[in-house]
């Protein structure tokens, strides 16, 4: 493994703006009260003194609305009524500064989209064509529990190079090729020996103020129909608004819906990203619905990430730590609670 | 106000206990500062749950939507309010409820106090009195509560309940001087493309994650227009058309019938200043009608019985 690299801060944005030659560069912007992540550009002020951003950055291998088809409606025109691929874009591109959570998301995500069975083209060409620099966590916040699922502030998992923050530098310690690649080119000077020690205090000590994890082994060894028909279920659920907060704010949720949209003579089949706290997330076209009360759909929310992701793939739980939905559920239905009933 | 924690956890309990409630619709204290959370007590026992401090935001009318039990319920001005609007769209019956009614010294902005402590993630909350202290890692801060209000708080006249069975203190003096709607009238005052600029950026950020829909009591419909399939009226993706279609007929759908208790905009994750877009529609219910909503129980809804005095000049 190559040397780490150390750059000043205050020569650190020239450098970032350098990368605009070869990448399309993503970094945490302040956006009015929070941190969202959006394309550099002339002007553009990154913040890395963020905690983190509203939205975890999923959307950007993966969009929230994507065109996938597109096909012409009126008799005549070639290729009317016969849907083709979009024209998509799959420019080199780097996600600057995104927490350790997020990055181990995106693994959780690949799951989905990239395993020996399914490849879903655009979500793989697009996380291919990206490379991802992470920012560890001096200061993990309250409600972030990483340490609990798998990872740390200071995890490497999912990441290309991680970056760390120390005093009035940054300093860069490649993890992938796609990462030392990277590093190469982006100048800055090894780090010597003591600056290394440093970031080793700093991953000590950031890990050290995190709570101590909670455990989720025991959620292997329970039914599922236990779990299923626990009785916590209506007191977790009562306050849900059955909004989708939680479930667009995760790094990890990939459940989408694919629609067909029309304007004038034109058909666009677009996919969304949907809600398991939807009703209309399970509506059959019969007018049934298997889950049409709302206690039913936090517990599949629940149950997907802690329980069936957990027996289908064996590898820890469907969540990253990330503690957005702590954070923002308008309701406080706190996960790491739910875990813990689940594990009882 | 914490006060009223003690008195509230004392009549909650006696009323489950007396079985003259089947249930108790509350507060109780979140894992996470200022995020107090909505509950449902049905055990004498489970009352110690229940809070009342300066972070019971959520409206409690929103949990009482056809529901058959006889029901227990704390509300201030807001929730009293939104409870009368419940009661005569027939959403719930009065002769269910148990109203222990507080008078309310209004409620805090989360967002302005996370601002004031540099968006740092907070771990404690203490009220005392008219203040109020916050700790984040390596900070701790006292604050005046009267610093820190939500918006629609600072300007509320209706802080007392409108509407009880007991009352859990004495009632406090309304505001009377206040003007609600000078920012509605900076942008009436702006360009039709000005006021459609307002709206767009409003929109913006706009997840359609339907938080602000479910949080408010007035959003009852058994299916929402936007989650109509057959046929499907609003597309799905995050297209300014549709996501402004979302919000503006979500607004009107609260014409004459939204008290401005602010849930929308407390739960919006991404931070929109919802009450633009139902303000205008109450400044017009009030300039053109009189009208406030959810104040009586013998006043039939704004749009629900026709005077000849109302406001006609819009027919031609």
């Amino acid at each position: 493994m190559s040397t780490p690299k150390i750059f000043k801060k205050e020569e650190w944005l020239s450098v970032v703006n350098g990368l605009r030659n070869k990448y399309k560069v993503f970094v945490p912007v302040k956006d009015g009260d929070i941190h969202l992540f959006k394309e550099l550009k002339d002007g553009t002020k990154p913040d890395f003194a963020y905690s983190n951003t509203r939205l975890s950055p999923k959307g950007i291998v993966y969009p929230q609305s994507e065109r996938m088809f597109e096909c012409p409606l009126e008799e005549g025109k070639e290729g009317a009524f016969i849907l083709k691929e979009s024209p998509k874009e799959f420019v080199p591109q780097v996600v600057l500064g995104i927490r350790p959570c997020d990055a181990h998301g995106f693994l959780i995500v690949k799951r989905n989209f990239d395993n020996p069975q399914y490849q879903d083209p655009w979500w793989v060409q697009r996380y291919q064509a990206t490379t991802f620099i992470g920012l560890g966590c001096n200061d993990p916040c309250p409600t972030c529990f990483c340490n609990a699922v798998g990872e740390g502030p200071f995890g490497e998992q999912g990441l290309d190079i991680i970056m760390y923050d120390v005093s009035d530098s940054y300093v860069l310690k490649p993890v992938t090729d796609k990462g030392k690649e990277l590093l190469s080119g982006l100048g800055g000077r090894d780090a010597n020996a003591e600056e290394i020690k440093a970031i080793e205090e700093i991953k000590a000590s950031a890990t050290s103020k995190m709570a101590s994890p909670f455990s989720i082994e025991p959620l292997r060894s329970k039914t599922q129909l236990d779990l299923f028909n626990a009785p916590y279920w209506e007191d977790v659920a009562f306050a849900c608004i059955n909004c989708g907060t939680c479930t667009y704010l995760c790094p990890t949720c990939w459940c989408f819906d694919i629609q067909d949209e029309t304007y004038k003579k034109y058909c666009d089949r677009i996919r969304n990203w949907d809600s398991c706290m939807f009703p209309l997330f399970t509506l059959h076209g019969s007018g049934h619905n298997p889950r049409d009360k709302k206690f039913q759909r936090v517990r599949q929310r629940f149950m997907h990430k802690l329980k069936y992701y957990v027996d289908k793939y064996g590898d820890g739980v469907q969540c990253s730590g990330c503690g957005r939905c702590v954070r923002y559920c308008p309701v406080n239905i706190d996960i790491r609670h739910v875990c813990k009933l689940m594990c009882m | 106000m914490i006060g009223y924690t003690e008195k509230i956890r004392k009549r909650a309990r006696e009323l489950l206990a007396e079985g003259k409630v089947d249930a108790f619709v509350g507060y109780r204290l979140g894992s996470v500062p200022l995020m107090n959370q909505p509950v449902m007590i049905k055990r004498p026992e489970d009352t110690e749950q229940l809070v009342w401090d300066s972070n019971c935001c959520l409206n409690l009318a929103n949990y009482l939507t056809k529901r058959q039990e006889r029901i227990g319920i704390v509300a201030n001005g807001c929730n009293s309010r939104n409870i009368v609007i419940h009661i005569t769209e027939n959403q719930i019956k009065r002769e269910q409820l148990y109203i222990l009614g507080i008078p309310c010294e209004g409620t805090l902005d989360h967002r302005a106090i996370l601002r004031a402590m540099g968006e740092k993630e907070l771990i404690s909350y203490a009220e005392q009195g008219d203040s109020f202290t916050v700790k984040a890692n390596g900070l701790e801060k006292t604050f005046k509560k009267t610093d820190f209000l939500r918006t629609n708080c600072k300007t509320c006249q209706h802080k007392n309940p409108v509407i009880y069975d007991e009352l859990l203190g004495e009632l406090v003096p309304e505001n009377t001087n206040v003007d609600p709607y000078s920012d509605v009238r900076a942008i009436e005052n702006q360009s039709s493309e000005k006021k459609w600029e307002f709206f767009r950026n409003l929109i913006s950020k706009c997840l359609r994650c339907y938080a602000c829909r479910n949080a408010c009591p007035l959003c009852y419909c058994p299916t929402c227009f936007v989650d109509e399939s057959k046929p499907q009226w609003v597309g799905k993706s995050i297209d300014p058309t549709d996501t402004m279609t979302f919000h503006i007929l979500r607004a009107f759908h609260c014409a004459g019938r939204c008290t401005d208790c602010g849930a929308c905009e407390r739960v919006c994750p991404v931070a929109i200043p919802m009450r633009q877009f139902t303000k205008k529609l109450n400044k017009d219910a009030k300039e053109l009608f009189n009208w406030e909503p959810g104040l009586s129980l013998d006043q039939r809804p704004l749009f629900d019985f026709y005077k000849p005095e109302d406001y006609n000049d819009f027919v031609y």
